[in-house]
């Protein structure tokens, strides 16, 4: 199939599409290497590695919420020495980007892992995963204080052999602020990462270990798109793939209305492990019937 | 993986607890007793979570499979409303089972909801030869299910609780009453139920849990427990089935 209308160039990344899973919700694509062939998507955001390996929260670390759920991982992950010598090198075998997911509890957490990742053969991105909030220590708070943010980044996008993408987390007074503060320094933005949550039993305590988790799923794409048209009007140039909820190929358009460049789907690979090539199949038959030439040709229509 | 399977079948066979028949291709794949299907509630997005339950009966002839599940939150209540003709979005069959070992005369242990999963276990131990004995634990009468299904592939104890049925106390006080010699045991059920089998039991055992799940199939990390090396696995790809002493519980 020509799908020329689909194809988006970004800062180190020739997407056949827009389409990728997002951090944290495909491992590192070895299980679904089993159900489609991964060379059909966009890229791959691999999950979150840090510098050395992490055991995670305790169990429940998840919970169902309305149209969305918590989790409270806390980025169980056997570290990037590991990640790049099997799980990366296990995604070689496919023609597909991957966005290298980093994260950490201190500054040099996050260069030691950025500079080793940066530098395997289809890692064409980083991902600067300033923003998760089920990790106590520092995490949190580089993705909530804009000049923490900033100075994070600067020093991340100094080691790193690839172009740098910075995650914003939505868990911030004013989301503008934090995207300015990255903004001339990152290659782009992800946006949006999970918002804090809690959900109790019936019996009125708290179903996750950790208390609180991150909301993810449709019920927060109303969020994310209103941050990322926010976040458009002041930085109109700047790459973003957008994130939150995405179950369809029309929720695509909306991210793409608001300005974002590609999205990614989180949740709902959960649900149906099939929905990654399941959306591109049925974006590309959506903009057929509308007769748009390219997906881009609809980006930022919201403002008009 | 994912498959479209037909409800055939729905009832009620004791207080809210619900069996149903499915009949798909996926069937034909569904071999060792002790995985699990990852049930869709709905094509909305209200329920983003699927929920995992047990395989409780395969029938390869026909290329139908039992679950047994409690309607007790959301998702199982919403369940409990399909009828024969509709259909149910699954992922199967997810897990490791249970180890089908050529043995004299095993010993099954279940409790409440944690029943089904050993029915077609013992279905396929005693067409292997091998002799069952089964004990079952429930609350109350009200609770008890599938006791005439167990007492026809061996003998079946029933524990209640309360005692309104079978032996009043829990599944540990009907074993310590057994006089047989067992080579190991299989159980699925409450977690202290699985803790106190696996430290008080002087044999081999096989033990079933349970952990809240996001994907089912190993991407998302949600399911993890710990081993007694002390590493961190997934209770959905690693298990559910484990060696007694395995799992810290
Ligand atoms: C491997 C495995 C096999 C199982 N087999 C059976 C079975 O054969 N029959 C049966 O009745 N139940 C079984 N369960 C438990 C069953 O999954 C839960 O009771 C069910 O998911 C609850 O869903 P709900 O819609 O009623 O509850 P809700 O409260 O609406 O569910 C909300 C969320 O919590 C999760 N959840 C709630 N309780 C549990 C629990 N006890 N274990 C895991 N997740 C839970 C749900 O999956 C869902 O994601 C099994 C669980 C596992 C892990
Ligand atoms: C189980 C789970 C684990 C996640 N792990 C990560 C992670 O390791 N790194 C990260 O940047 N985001 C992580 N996220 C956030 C997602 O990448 C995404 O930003 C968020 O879920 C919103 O998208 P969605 O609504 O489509 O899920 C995780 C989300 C979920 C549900
Ligand atoms: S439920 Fe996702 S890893 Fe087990």
């Amino acid at each position: 199939m020509n799908r020329e209308a689909l194809k988006i160039s970004l800062p180190g990344l020739e997407l056949k599409n827009p389409v990728m899973p997002a951090s944290g919700c495909f491992s590192f694509g070895e299980e679904f290497s089993k159900l489609y062939d991964l060379s059909e998507l966009g890229a791959i955001m691999v999950k979150a590695a840090t510098h050395e390996p992490r055991i995670g929260n305790r169990t429940p670390r998840v919970a169902e919420t309305s149209s969305g759920m918590l989790n409270a991982i806390g980025l169980q992950n056997p570290g990037v020495d590991h990640i790049l010598d099997h799980e990366l090198k296990f995604l070689e075998q496919y023609d597909v980007p991957i966005i290298a997911n980093v994260a950490g509890s201190e500054i040099d957490d996050y260069t030691i892992v950025a500079d080793k990742i940066s530098k395997a053969p289809n890692v064409k991105a980083i991902e600067l995963n300033i923003s998760c909030p089920n990790v106590k220590e520092g995490g949190i708070q580089f993705g909530t204080d804009p000049e923490t943010a900033r100075r994070l980044t600067s020093r991340v996008k100094e080691v790193s052999d690839v172009p740098v993408y910075v995650k914003l987390s939505p868990n911030v007074t004013s989301i503008v602020d934090m995207a300015l503060s990255v903004g001339d320094i990152a290659d782009g933005l992800t946006m949006i990462n999970t918002l804090v949550g809690m959900r109790l039993d019936g019996n009125g305590q708290p179903i996750l270990s950790n208390v609180t988790g991150g909301l993810s799923g449709p019920a927060i794409k109303p969020v994310s798109l209103n941050m990322i048209y926010q976040v458009r009007q002041h930085l109109p140039h700047i790459p973003i793939i957008g994130m939150g909820g995405i179950a369809t190929a029309d929720d695509i358009l909306d991210y793409i209305s608001v300005g974002a460049d590609a999205v990614a789907i989180g949740t709902m690979n959960f649900t149906d492990p099939m929905i990654c090539p399941a959306l591109i199949e049925a974006l590309d038959e959506k903009l057929g019937e509308m007769g748009v030439g390219h997906l881009h040709d609809l980006k930022g229509r919201a403002y008009k | 993986m994912k498959n479209i399977m037909t409800v055939v079948a729905q009832n009620r066979i004791a207080d809210k607890i619900h069996e149903m028949v499915l009949e798909g291709e996926i069937t034909g794949s569904m071999k060792t007793p002790g995985q699990f299907v990852h049930v869709r509630i709905n094509d909305t997005t209200e329920h983003v979570l699927r929920r995992p339950i047990s395989i409780a009966d395969i029938d390869q002839e026909n290329s139908r499979f039992t679950i047994v599940y409690r309607a007790e939150g959301e998702g199982t209540k919403k369940l409990s409303k399909l009828g024969p003709g509709d259909t149910l979005d699954i992922l199967s069959p997810l897990g490791r089972g249970y180890p089908l070992e050529q043995n004299a005369h095993v010993l099954i242990v279940g409790g409440g909801i944690g029943v089904p999963p050993l029915y077609e276990l013992s279905k396929q131990l005693n067409i292997m030869g091998v002799r069952t004995t089964h004990v079952l634990g429930f609350n109350s009468k009200k609770d008890v299910f599938y006791e005439d299904k167990f007492g026809a592939l061996g003998d079946t104890h029933i524990a209640t609780a309360d005692g309104s049925h079978g032996m009043e106390g829990y599944v540990t006080d009907v074993i310590r009453t057994l006089d047989a010699d067992f080579d190991c045991f299989y159980a699925c059920g409450p977690k202290m139920m699985l803790k106190v089998l696996s430290e008080t039991m002087d044999l081999e055992g096989y033990i079933s849990l349970e952990e809240r799940m996001g994907c089912g199939f190993g991407v998302c990390y949600a399911c993890v427990c710990e081993t007694a090396e002390g590493d961190w696995i997934k209770l959905c790809t690693e298990g559910p089935v484990f060696r007694k002493g395995e799992i810290i519980l």
